[in-house]
């Protein structure tokens, strides 16, 4: 198989239904939720109560797909491996964290900002969660709690926006990777430039001997 | 680090378990603390942005600063839903220790001498709208039409939400900031925000201010409302009730 057509797997099927089951959940979230907060003054107001329930709804039922499938003994193993990807920072992470070092980093399956991304989507859920639960049955908690409840669940909630945002974003610009979520499979030669130690893991070829020789990098200090 | 393992032609076996620091994993316990620290403190940072950057935003008119998450209402409801009604369907009735008890249509409210009043909304959980434009008829005025007779020292309030109440001493119910309101910002009030009438207490906390209001009652004392039947004081004068030192309305 030449370079050119050769793909490689990188979701498989558990993976991806699992990414896309939580996408419509999450942006369903992040619709009923700004609606919630936006409406009263705008007018949304008539359903209110209906963008609630959805709300709730969707909230309790956000982690239950990632949930299972971590769970399932074969199919839930990629997944499985891939989160103790994710939560390993090596000295490649590092240095692709560093601006002065970023591009000469050689990432395995996920760079560094798609781990902290991860991390902090997983951080996250788990406080809207748990806040969102104080919001929805407030009764045992004190109004302070309760006013704190909504102040965390206020900024995660922010902070999730802006995160998903950037994962579309990054994800449109790059057509291979977001095949890679569709499809399942990415080009090998993709790989070999975004993920070349992941590359070297799945071909066994090094990633940098085909490379097109490192140009003396002169941009490496620039901004990016 | 592992060395790639060079195997091309099986296919690739699950690599050994990746090694360095487990930085996931303290990125979110971390954050999930941070989250509980926030639940535990949030109300107190909460009223420190009320009172420095709420001011701002409610006077800021690109609209944009409106979204941030103080300065702004919450909508609150006792029962499970909004409690939904027309004008057309609306009235008022000003009942109990009075003269001449009354049955009033939104009309025959809007028909009174209105007052209006640009003042703060301060919720006992720490939150407050800047300069709130209020409009509707003094509660004073419905008292005198109905006659108070001399037994009455207390106002009772119901609302068609069917669960809340709300109480004042005669006394408060005459001061000229209590006004029975129908418009919020030059807008009809919205359900949301207690419409279509609503009682909007200025110098108490926003829990006084009943919303989706149907009944004045007088009574021979203080009834405690449903928040005070649930530990608030009731007499919740922002700033000096509830254990709270808010900046007075």
């Amino acid at each position: 198989m030449s370079l050119a057509t050769e793909e490689l797997d990188r979701f498989d099927t558990t993976e991806r239904v699992v990414h896309w089951v939580t996408a419509v959940l999450l942006l369903t979230l992040l619709g009923t939720g700004f609606a919630l907060y936006a409406g009263p003054l705008s007018t949304l107001v008539g359903r209110r109560e209906l963008v609630k329930t959805v709300h709730v709804i969707a909230g309790l039922a956000l982690p239950v797909p990632l949930v299972i499938a971590l769970l399932l003994p074969r199919r839930g193993r990629a997944l499985r491996a891939d989160v103790r990807r994710i939560d390993r920072f090596d000295a490649e992470d590092r240095r692709w964290l560093r601006r002065r070092t970023h591009r000469r980093a050689r990432t395995g399956k996920f760079n560094a900002g798609q781990k902290l991304n991860a991390s902090f989507l997983v951080a996250a859920g788990i406080a809207l969660l748990g806040t969102g639960v104080i919001m929805r049955w407030p009764d045992p908690w004190s109004v302070d709690l309760r006013t704190g409840a909504t102040f965390v669940h206020d900024w995660f909630a922010i902070g999730v926006l802006l995160a998903v945002a950037g994962h579309i974003v990054f994800a449109l610009r790059d057509p291979d990777a977001l095949g890679g979520m569709l499809r399942g499979r990415v080009p090998a030669r993709w790989a070999r430039k975004e993920h070349p130690r992941w590359y070297e893991e799945m071909t066994g070829r090094p990633a940098d001997k085909l490379a097109p020789a490192r140009k003396p990098e002169s941009r490496a200090g620039s901004p990016r | 680090m592992e060395p790639a393992t060079p195997s091309p032609a099986t296919s690739p076996s699950p690599p050994a378990p990746p090694t360095g620091a487990p930085v996931g994993r303290r990125v979110v316990l971390g954050l999930v603390g941070l989250g509980v620290l926030g639940v535990v403190t949030g109300a107190r940072i909460q009223d420190f942005l009320e009172r420095t950057i709420g001011p701002v935003v409610a006077k800021d008119g690109t609209g944009f600063s409106a979204l941030l998450p103080f300065g702004r209402f919450r909508i609150y409801t006792v029962t499970g839903s909004l409690p939904r009604r027309s004008a057309e369907d609306w009235s008022l009735k000003v009942h109990g220790l009075v003269d001449a008890p009354l049955r009033i249509s939104f009309d025959e409210l809007r028909a009174m001498e209105p007052t209006s009043l640009t003042k703060d909304f301060q919720c006992v959980t720490g939150w407050r709208v800047s300069d709130v434009q209020w409009r509707g008829v003094r509660l004073a005025d419905l008292l005198d039409r109905a006659g108070v007779q001399d037994r009455a020292q207390a106002v009772r309030f119901t609302s068609f939400d069917g669960a809340y109440t709300e109480s004042l001493s005669l006394e408060q119910a005459r001061r000229r900031d209590v006004i029975v309101a129908y418009e919020m910002e030059g807008d009809a009030l919205s359900t949301a925000h207690g419409g279509p009438v609503r009682l909007y207490v200025a110098p108490m906390y926003g829990y006084k201010s009943i919303k989706w209001l149907d009944g004045i009652e007088l009574t021979d004392r203080v009834i405690p409302g449903y928040w005070e039947e649930r530990g608030y004081d009731v007499d919740a004068w922002i700033g000096m009730s509830n254990g709270r030192d808010d900046a007075g309305v």
